[in-house]
């Protein structure tokens, strides 16, 4: 029984963890006030379910937890403000919504609330992550590069802001909404970007983060059709889903993108990437979603004639470095440089990041590097470069593969 | 909610501008603050003389201090601000960029601490 209450409670904050906190922070207008709400709804449903059984609608037992405990904390916050008309509104409006059988889906206007302008730009995709999917500062500050207790101070006085700003929870007007769009899908790539990096899937939260995040993906896309970045964004994600099942072997091994075998990519969703960045394509105006997606496009060439074409890669990754001056655009740049003017021009290239502090700290700079100097022959460096490289990985399947190139490369030389 | 929007302009520039312009800018601020009351939202509205009629006043130790002056010195001066009620930021937002003060200066927004 006990277990069976874990169980359900974890499934039902991975279904829908994001769901209900949109749904109670929409109503109340406060984000951490929802946050808090439903953790402490969480921790009575795994005692409760477990003396008195699982209820029939899981979801539903949780808001009605969760609105008692938001009600109880706005009162204790909010003593200095005019608490009580405000209170009253917000049981009558939690009550007047809590019997419907299908919760209305407020993510979307979750998000958009996060990107709100008045939201310092570089909190919101973290912000997304967190109220949306429930990432912990720890996770989302390893994601930015940025230090756990940085990041918590920074998405705890965002939050606030909503709050005492009175930030609406709502998709705004079609003007606003094209503004706005960027932050948002910055943020769904990033969430993609870590469930992506959680291949086998150890880690609960982060499970089903791809998925979920092609999910937001679709539905942004199903609300601005017009958008080409929002289309763009969608068919990089597809692209790099449909070779989820090539990136590990027989063994669990890592697998390069250049060494997987094409046979195991999704053919089903790269068709589907193909054609919405055709359409895409088509709205002629290209930003930095639709060439990432165009250089996945040019990686699954590979299908077909046997090589990557390397040439457009670097074309694509040039024009991205105009666009976003990102020193991870930077090192694929580099390592595309090394595919079609060899290893000596992509190291040169790679060196000329090196001012970068961040980079030190950063394992595929150091893998990048190692595997160039391999290849040029620079055997010494590139045995220190691995040692960086495998020293900062934190997937251990990658850390093998590291070791293992590592090794055979100084067995190469005896 | 209520929002209080303060507008903050260049005093120096303002007595250098032409009467042309401030007989344009005292019409614009008319139209807007016609369409504020229009729209049901103003709550309270002034304009203020300039800064170099403030005085500033602090109490320590029993006594008073009362010094020539705006309490802080900077290049843009509080010149007025308008009280509005609106259901949420979005709405203060676009109203304070309705403002003739935004085109000359900046419009600061500061939700009202409700008692």
């Amino acid at each position: 029984m006990a277990r069976e209450a874990r169980a359900t409670t974890e499934a039902v904050a991975r279904r829908s963890y994001g769901k209900l906190v949109a749904f109670l922070a929409a109503r109340i207008g406060d984000v951490e006030a929802a946050e808090d709400a439903l953790s402490e709804a969480f921790a009575a449903a795994l005692t409760d379910w477990e003396a008195g059984g699982i209820p029939d609608n899981p979801e539903a037992w949780l808001v009605t937890v969760a609105r008692r405990r938001a009600v109880d904390a706005v009162r204790r916050r909010r003593s200095g403000e005019a608490a009580v008309p405000h209170l009253q509104l917000m049981a009558e409006e939690l009550a007047s919504t809590e019997d419907n059988a299908s919760m209305p889906d407020h993510r979307l206007a979750l998000m958009f609330a996060c990107a709100h302008p008045a939201i310092d730009p570089g909190i919101r995709a973290p912000l997304i992550l967190q109220t949306v999917l429930g990432f912990d500062a720890a996770t989302i500050g390893s994601a930015f590069l940025v230090s756990p207790a940085a990041m918590g101070q920074r998405l705890a006085r965002a939050k606030s802001k909503i709050r005492q700003a009175g930030i609406p929870f709502r998709v705004p007007e079609r003007a606003d909404l094209r503004e706005r769009l960027a932050a948002v899908l910055e943020a769904i790539y990033a969430a993609f970007a870590e469930g992506w990096s959680d291949p086998d899937g150890t880690e609960i939260r982060r499970r089903d983060l791809a998925e979920e995040a092609i999910w937001l993906g679709r539905l942004v896309v199903s609300l601005l059709p017009d958008e080409p970045e929002a289309i763009g964004l969608l068919a990089l994600m597809l692209h790099a889903e449909a070779r989820r099942g090539a990136r590990r072997n027989a063994d669990g091994d890592y697998v390069p993108l250049t060494e997987q075998d094409p046979a195991l990519w999704d053919a089903g969703l790269i068709a589907e990437a193909e054609t919405l960045l055709l359409a895409a394509s088509r709205m002629g105006k290209v930003d930095r979603y639709q060439l990432e997606a165009a250089v996945q496009s040019a990686h699954a060439v590979r299908r077909a004639t046997g090589r990557a074409d390397w040439a457009a890669i670097k074309r694509l990754y040039d024009a991205l470095e105009e666009i976003t001056g990102s020193p991870v655009v930077a090192i694929n740049r580099a390592v595309a440089i090394a595919e079609t003017d060899g290893p000596a021009a992509g190291l040169a290239a790679l060196a000329a990041l090196e001012v970068d502090g961040r980079l030190a700290e950063y394992q595929p700079y150091w893998a990048a590097r190692a595997a160039l100097l391999a290849s040029a022959g620079d055997i010494d460096a590139a045995d220190a470069a691995y040692e960086q490289a495998i020293g900062l990985e934190r997937d251990p399947a990658v850390r093998r593969f590291l070791q293992h190139r590592r090794a055979a490369m100084r067995g190469a030389m005896n | 909610m209520q929002y209080l929007l303060l507008i903050y302009g260049n005093e120096a520039g303002m007595q250098s501008a032409t009467k042309a312009d401030v007989e344009q800018m005292m019409a614009a601020y008319g139209a807007y603050t016609q369409a504020i009351k229009g729209a049901g939202v103003l709550v309270a509205a002034d304009r203020l003389k300039p800064s170099t009629s403030a005085s500033t006043v602090r109490v320590a130790d029993g006594k008073t201090k009362v010094l020539d002056g705006p309490y802080a010195e900077t290049k843009e001066q509080l010149a007025g601000y308008y009280l509005i009620e609106v259901p949420d930021l979005d709405a203060a937002l676009s109203w304070a960029a309705r403002c003739p003060g935004a085109n000359y200066g900046a419009i600061e927004v500061r939700p009202i601490w409700a008692m």
